[in-house]
Protein backbone atom coordinates (compact mmCIF):
# COMPACT_ATOMS: atom_id res chain seq x y z
CA UNK A 1 0.00 0.00 0.00
CA UNK A 2 2.07 3.21 1.51
CA UNK A 3 0.12 5.85 0.07
CA UNK A 4 2.69 8.79 -1.33
CA UNK A 5 2.28 11.13 1.19
CA UNK A 6 3.87 13.45 -0.73
CA UNK A 7 2.00 13.33 -3.60
CA UNK A 8 -0.30 16.49 -2.51
CA UNK A 9 3.23 18.11 -1.94
CA UNK A 10 4.63 18.77 -5.18
CA UNK A 11 6.04 22.55 -4.85
CA UNK A 12 5.72 24.17 -8.39
CA UNK A 13 7.60 27.53 -9.10
CA UNK A 14 5.69 29.74 -11.37
CA UNK A 15 7.00 32.52 -13.48
CA UNK A 16 4.88 35.32 -14.81
CA UNK A 17 5.55 39.22 -14.85
CA UNK A 18 1.63 39.62 -15.36
CA UNK A 19 -0.10 39.96 -11.91
CA UNK A 20 -3.71 38.50 -12.90
CA UNK A 21 -1.48 35.34 -14.52
CA UNK A 22 0.28 34.72 -11.35
CA UNK A 23 -3.30 34.78 -9.57
CA UNK A 24 -4.91 32.83 -12.40
CA UNK A 25 -1.50 30.17 -12.41
CA UNK A 26 -1.71 30.10 -8.67
CA UNK A 27 -5.41 29.51 -8.37
CA UNK A 28 -4.92 26.81 -11.11
CA UNK A 29 -1.98 24.80 -9.18
CA UNK A 30 -3.58 25.27 -5.33
CA UNK A 31 -6.42 23.39 -7.18
CA UNK A 32 -4.53 20.72 -8.49
CA UNK A 33 -3.09 20.60 -4.55
CA UNK A 34 0.16 21.89 -5.31
CA UNK A 35 2.71 23.88 -3.20
CA UNK A 36 2.68 27.08 -5.06
CA UNK A 37 5.34 29.89 -5.43
CA UNK A 38 4.77 32.71 -7.39
CA UNK A 39 7.89 35.31 -8.88
CA UNK A 40 7.39 37.88 -11.34
CA UNK A 41 10.80 37.34 -12.96
CA UNK A 42 13.37 35.08 -13.95
CA UNK A 43 16.01 36.47 -12.14
CA UNK A 44 14.13 36.17 -9.29
CA UNK A 45 13.12 32.65 -10.40
CA UNK A 46 17.01 31.20 -10.12
CA UNK A 47 17.37 33.31 -7.31
CA UNK A 48 14.96 31.45 -5.68
CA UNK A 49 16.42 28.64 -6.34
CA UNK A 50 19.48 29.23 -5.20
CA UNK A 51 21.38 30.00 -8.21
CA UNK A 52 24.16 32.46 -8.24
CA UNK A 53 27.29 33.37 -10.15
CA UNK A 54 30.09 31.48 -8.32
CA UNK A 55 32.79 34.80 -8.90
CA UNK A 56 35.38 33.67 -7.03
CA UNK A 57 36.24 30.27 -8.34
CA UNK A 58 34.55 30.22 -11.68
CA UNK A 59 33.18 33.78 -13.20
CA UNK A 60 31.36 31.94 -15.72
CA UNK A 61 30.09 29.34 -13.72
CA UNK A 62 26.80 29.34 -12.59
CA UNK A 63 26.11 27.37 -9.51
CA UNK A 64 23.58 25.77 -6.75
CA UNK A 65 23.98 26.94 -2.85
CA UNK A 66 23.89 23.82 -1.24
CA UNK A 67 21.55 24.76 1.66
CA UNK A 68 18.75 27.10 -0.24
CA UNK A 69 18.43 23.87 -3.16
CA UNK A 70 17.85 21.67 -0.14
CA UNK A 71 15.26 23.80 1.46
CA UNK A 72 13.66 24.93 -1.41
CA UNK A 73 12.83 21.42 -3.09
CA UNK A 74 10.73 22.47 -6.26
CA UNK A 75 9.05 19.76 -8.39
CA UNK A 76 8.79 21.86 -11.60
CA UNK A 77 8.42 25.25 -13.43
CA UNK A 78 5.83 26.67 -15.17
CA UNK A 79 6.84 30.07 -16.51
CA UNK A 80 5.71 32.44 -19.47
CA UNK A 81 7.41 33.15 -22.44
CA UNK A 82 7.15 36.68 -22.93
CA UNK A 83 8.89 38.78 -20.15
CA UNK A 84 10.84 41.83 -20.03
CA UNK A 85 14.55 41.44 -19.29
CA UNK A 86 14.91 37.37 -18.90
CA UNK A 87 12.38 35.57 -21.35
CA UNK A 88 11.05 32.18 -20.27
CA UNK A 89 13.32 30.86 -22.96
CA UNK A 90 16.23 31.97 -21.21
CA UNK A 91 15.71 31.10 -18.13
CA UNK A 92 15.00 27.40 -19.43
CA UNK A 93 18.12 27.20 -21.27
CA UNK A 94 19.92 28.11 -18.12
CA UNK A 95 18.24 25.69 -16.04
CA UNK A 96 18.98 23.13 -18.58
CA UNK A 97 22.76 24.03 -18.60
CA UNK A 98 22.78 23.75 -14.53
CA UNK A 99 24.20 20.52 -13.41
CA UNK A 100 22.29 20.62 -10.36
CA UNK A 101 18.75 22.22 -11.51
CA UNK A 102 18.56 20.64 -14.81
CA UNK A 103 16.71 17.42 -13.85
CA UNK A 104 13.47 20.30 -13.04
CA UNK A 105 11.05 19.51 -15.66
CA UNK A 106 10.04 23.03 -16.67
CA UNK A 107 6.97 24.05 -18.97
CA UNK A 108 6.59 27.39 -20.84
CA UNK A 109 3.50 29.24 -21.25
CA UNK A 110 2.34 31.73 -24.18
CA UNK A 111 -0.14 33.92 -25.41
CA UNK A 112 1.12 33.46 -29.04
CA UNK A 113 1.14 30.19 -30.93
CA UNK A 114 4.18 30.96 -32.52
CA UNK A 115 4.95 26.88 -33.76
CA UNK A 116 8.86 28.06 -34.33
CA UNK A 117 8.98 29.45 -30.68
CA UNK A 118 7.52 26.22 -29.66
CA UNK A 119 9.31 23.90 -31.24
CA UNK A 120 12.75 25.88 -30.06
CA UNK A 121 11.08 25.46 -25.96
CA UNK A 122 10.41 21.91 -26.52
CA UNK A 123 14.06 21.98 -28.29
CA UNK A 124 15.92 23.44 -25.36
CA UNK A 125 14.03 20.74 -23.00
CA UNK A 126 10.56 22.29 -21.83
CA UNK A 127 8.38 19.35 -21.08
CA UNK A 128 5.39 21.60 -22.26
CA UNK A 129 4.16 24.21 -23.28
CA UNK A 130 0.54 25.77 -22.60
CA UNK A 131 -0.97 28.49 -24.40
CA UNK A 132 -2.41 31.12 -22.35
CA UNK A 133 -4.75 31.59 -20.64
CA UNK A 134 -4.03 28.02 -19.08
CA UNK A 135 -7.02 25.77 -17.74
CA UNK A 136 -7.08 23.19 -15.91
CA UNK A 137 -6.97 20.49 -18.17
CA UNK A 138 -3.29 21.74 -19.07
CA UNK A 139 -2.36 21.78 -15.49
CA UNK A 140 -3.16 18.10 -15.12
CA UNK A 141 -0.58 17.22 -17.43
CA UNK A 142 1.97 18.45 -15.27
CA UNK A 143 1.94 15.67 -12.63
CA UNK A 144 3.58 12.38 -14.97
CA UNK A 145 6.08 14.99 -15.13
CA UNK A 146 7.04 15.62 -11.90
CA UNK A 147 6.67 12.10 -10.78
CA UNK A 148 8.51 10.90 -13.24
CA UNK A 149 11.67 13.48 -11.80
CA UNK A 150 10.93 12.37 -8.31
CA UNK A 151 11.38 8.79 -8.90
CA UNK A 152 14.74 9.48 -11.43
CA UNK A 153 15.94 11.40 -8.79
CA UNK A 154 15.87 8.62 -6.14
CA UNK A 155 16.98 5.48 -8.32
CA UNK A 156 19.36 7.72 -10.51
CA UNK A 157 21.04 9.96 -8.26
CA UNK A 158 22.28 13.00 -9.54
CA UNK A 159 25.49 12.88 -11.85
CA UNK A 160 27.81 13.80 -9.01
CA UNK A 161 26.62 11.29 -6.67
CA UNK A 162 26.30 8.46 -9.45
CA UNK A 163 29.86 8.71 -10.06
CA UNK A 164 30.95 8.80 -6.06
CA UNK A 165 28.82 5.46 -5.91
CA UNK A 166 30.83 3.63 -8.82
CA UNK A 167 33.83 4.83 -7.39
CA UNK A 168 33.10 3.72 -4.21
CA UNK A 169 31.99 0.22 -5.47
CA UNK A 170 35.18 -0.46 -7.73
CA UNK A 171 37.11 0.53 -4.67
CA UNK A 172 35.47 -1.67 -2.43
CA UNK A 173 35.69 -4.16 -4.98
CA UNK A 174 39.32 -3.84 -5.66
CA UNK A 175 40.13 -3.92 -1.98
CA UNK A 176 38.87 -7.24 -1.66
CA UNK A 177 39.86 -8.64 -4.25
CA UNK A 178 43.70 -8.00 -4.14
CA UNK A 179 44.18 -6.01 -1.20
CA UNK A 180 46.99 -3.84 -3.27
CA UNK A 181 46.67 -1.02 -5.05
CA UNK A 182 43.00 0.08 -6.10
CA UNK A 183 43.42 0.34 -9.60
CA UNK A 184 41.01 2.87 -9.59
CA UNK A 185 41.31 6.41 -7.85
CA UNK A 186 38.60 8.80 -7.09
CA UNK A 187 40.01 11.20 -10.12
CA UNK A 188 38.58 14.51 -7.39
CA UNK A 189 41.35 13.64 -4.41
CA UNK A 190 44.05 14.92 -5.46
CA UNK A 191 46.96 13.56 -2.99
CA UNK A 192 48.23 9.98 -3.84
CA UNK A 193 46.04 7.56 -1.37
CA UNK A 194 47.35 4.23 0.15
CA UNK A 195 44.30 2.13 -0.34
CA UNK A 196 44.82 0.91 2.82
CA UNK A 197 43.71 4.12 4.11
CA UNK A 198 40.12 4.85 4.23
CA UNK A 199 40.34 8.18 2.44
CA UNK A 200 37.64 10.77 4.43
CA UNK A 201 35.80 10.95 0.91
CA UNK A 202 35.04 7.61 0.62
CA UNK A 203 33.56 7.46 4.21
CA UNK A 204 31.18 10.30 3.82
CA UNK A 205 30.43 8.43 0.11
CA UNK A 206 29.95 5.56 1.97
CA UNK A 207 27.46 7.17 4.45
CA UNK A 208 26.00 8.93 1.95
CA UNK A 209 25.23 6.20 0.19
CA UNK A 210 23.32 4.00 3.06
CA UNK A 211 21.40 6.95 3.57
CA UNK A 212 19.90 7.39 0.11
CA UNK A 213 19.70 3.44 0.26
CA UNK A 214 17.83 4.09 3.29
CA UNK A 215 15.55 6.27 1.91
CA UNK A 216 15.00 4.29 -1.01
CA UNK A 217 13.76 1.52 1.35
CA UNK A 218 11.47 3.09 3.63
CA UNK A 219 9.99 5.03 0.39
CA UNK A 220 9.61 8.63 0.52
CA UNK A 221 10.61 9.52 3.99
CA UNK A 222 8.33 11.05 6.43
CA UNK A 223 11.37 12.45 8.37
CA UNK A 224 12.62 14.17 5.63
CA UNK A 225 11.14 18.10 6.57
CA UNK A 226 9.61 19.84 3.81
CA UNK A 227 8.43 23.28 4.30
CA UNK A 228 5.41 24.52 3.37
CA UNK A 229 4.79 26.94 1.13
CA UNK A 230 1.41 27.66 0.57
CA UNK A 231 0.46 31.26 -0.11
CA UNK A 232 4.32 32.52 -0.41
CA UNK A 233 4.46 34.98 -3.02
CA UNK A 234 7.65 36.55 -3.56
CA UNK A 235 6.99 39.63 -5.78
CA UNK B 1 -21.43 38.57 -25.38
CA UNK B 2 -18.25 39.92 -23.79
CA UNK B 3 -17.16 37.15 -21.62
CA UNK B 4 -16.02 34.05 -23.10
CA UNK B 5 -15.44 30.63 -21.54
CA UNK B 6 -12.16 32.13 -19.90
CA UNK B 7 -14.83 33.95 -17.35
CA UNK B 8 -16.41 30.52 -16.73
CA UNK B 9 -13.25 29.00 -16.05
CA UNK B 10 -12.80 31.76 -13.20
CA UNK B 11 -15.96 30.73 -11.82
CA UNK B 12 -15.39 27.27 -11.62
CA UNK B 13 -11.98 28.22 -9.44
CA UNK B 14 -13.95 29.77 -7.24
CA UNK B 15 -15.01 27.90 -4.12
CA UNK B 16 -15.47 27.93 -0.27
CA UNK B 17 -12.45 27.83 0.52
CA UNK B 18 -11.80 31.13 -2.40
CA UNK B 19 -15.41 33.03 -2.36
CA UNK B 20 -13.76 35.97 -3.65
CA UNK B 21 -11.37 34.23 -6.44
CA UNK B 22 -13.24 36.22 -9.16
CA UNK B 23 -13.72 39.48 -7.54
CA UNK B 24 -10.20 39.52 -6.79
CA UNK B 25 -9.11 38.74 -10.63
CA UNK B 26 -10.93 41.52 -12.19
CA UNK B 27 -9.96 43.87 -9.42
CA UNK B 28 -6.39 42.89 -10.52
CA UNK B 29 -7.76 43.08 -13.90
CA UNK B 30 -8.86 47.10 -13.22
CA UNK B 31 -5.75 47.68 -11.70
CA UNK B 32 -3.35 46.67 -14.69
CA UNK B 33 -6.18 48.07 -17.63
CA UNK B 34 -5.77 51.72 -15.92
CA UNK B 35 -2.24 51.76 -16.07
CA UNK B 36 -1.90 50.55 -19.63
CA UNK B 37 -4.91 52.44 -20.73
CA UNK B 38 -3.48 55.15 -18.98
CA UNK B 39 0.38 54.94 -20.54
CA UNK B 40 -1.39 54.24 -23.88
CA UNK B 41 -2.98 57.49 -24.23
CA UNK B 42 0.29 58.96 -22.81
CA UNK B 43 2.63 56.94 -25.62
CA UNK B 44 -0.41 58.05 -28.33
CA UNK B 45 0.27 61.68 -27.84
CA UNK B 46 3.80 61.60 -28.69
CA UNK B 47 4.29 61.84 -32.61
CA UNK B 48 5.45 59.85 -34.00
CA UNK B 49 4.06 56.90 -32.35
CA UNK B 50 6.47 54.80 -31.14
CA UNK B 51 4.82 51.41 -32.47
CA UNK B 52 7.03 49.45 -30.84
CA UNK B 53 6.17 50.27 -27.60
CA UNK B 54 2.75 50.30 -27.81
CA UNK B 55 2.52 47.12 -29.05
CA UNK B 56 4.47 46.20 -25.88
CA UNK B 57 1.44 47.68 -23.78
CA UNK B 58 -1.19 45.97 -26.44
CA UNK B 59 0.31 42.92 -25.63
CA UNK B 60 0.41 42.95 -21.85
CA UNK B 61 -3.35 44.54 -22.02
CA UNK B 62 -4.42 41.84 -24.34
CA UNK B 63 -2.93 39.36 -22.25
CA UNK B 64 -4.97 40.56 -19.18
CA UNK B 65 -8.18 41.07 -20.90
CA UNK B 66 -7.67 37.27 -22.21
CA UNK B 67 -6.87 35.50 -18.87
CA UNK B 68 -10.51 37.48 -17.42
CA UNK B 69 -12.11 36.25 -20.85
CA UNK B 70 -13.14 39.89 -22.19
CA UNK B 71 -13.49 38.69 -25.21
CA UNK B 72 -14.31 42.05 -27.26
CA UNK B 73 -11.72 44.00 -25.63
CA UNK B 74 -9.27 41.56 -26.34
CA UNK B 75 -10.40 41.52 -30.20
CA UNK B 76 -9.81 45.47 -30.31
CA UNK B 77 -6.21 44.61 -28.96
CA UNK B 78 -5.45 42.42 -31.97
CA UNK B 79 -6.40 44.88 -34.03
CA UNK B 80 -4.68 47.75 -32.52
CA UNK B 81 -1.49 45.25 -32.68
CA UNK B 82 -2.19 44.52 -36.00
CA UNK B 83 -2.01 48.82 -36.61
CA UNK B 84 1.17 48.83 -34.70
CA UNK B 85 2.88 46.09 -37.17
CA UNK B 86 1.40 47.81 -39.71
CA UNK B 87 3.15 51.41 -38.87
CA UNK B 88 -0.83 52.87 -39.51
CA UNK B 89 -0.88 55.75 -37.03
CA UNK B 90 -4.28 56.56 -37.52
CA UNK B 91 -5.58 52.62 -37.31
CA UNK B 92 -4.29 52.84 -34.07
CA UNK B 93 -5.88 56.22 -32.61
CA UNK B 94 -9.43 54.45 -34.14
CA UNK B 95 -8.88 51.42 -32.45
CA UNK B 96 -7.97 52.50 -29.49
CA UNK B 97 -11.15 54.64 -29.00
CA UNK B 98 -13.33 51.79 -30.07
CA UNK B 99 -11.58 49.29 -27.42
CA UNK B 100 -11.75 51.89 -24.83
CA UNK B 101 -15.76 52.57 -25.60
CA UNK B 102 -15.45 48.01 -24.92
CA UNK B 103 -13.42 48.59 -21.89
CA UNK B 104 -16.15 50.85 -20.52
CA UNK B 105 -18.78 48.45 -21.67
CA UNK B 106 -17.43 45.48 -20.00
CA UNK B 107 -16.71 47.22 -16.28
CA UNK B 108 -20.22 47.99 -16.39
CA UNK B 109 -21.10 44.65 -16.94
CA UNK B 110 -18.77 43.57 -14.33
CA UNK B 111 -19.72 45.73 -12.23
CA UNK B 112 -23.82 44.72 -12.87
CA UNK B 113 -22.73 40.97 -12.23
CA UNK B 114 -20.80 41.48 -8.47
CA UNK B 115 -24.38 43.11 -7.64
Amino acid sequence: MGSIATESQFHVLAVDDSLIDRKLIERLLKTSSYQVTTVDSGSKALEFLGFHEDHQNNPNQLSVSPNNHQEMEVNLIITDYCMPGMTGYDLLKKIKESSSLRNIPVVIMSSENVPSRIRRCLEEGAEEFFLKPVQLSDVSRLRPHMMKAKYKDHQEPQKQQVEEKSEVEMIIQSQRQEEDESPQEQPRQEEDESPQEQPQQQQQAQGSNNNKRKALEEGLSPDRTRPRYSGLTVV
Amino acid sequence: GYLDDQFVQLEELQDHANPNFVEEVVALFYKDSSRLLLNIDQALEKKPLEFTKLDGYMHQFKGSSSSIGAKKVKAECTLFRDYCRAGNAEGCMRTFQQLKKEYATLRKKLEAYFQ
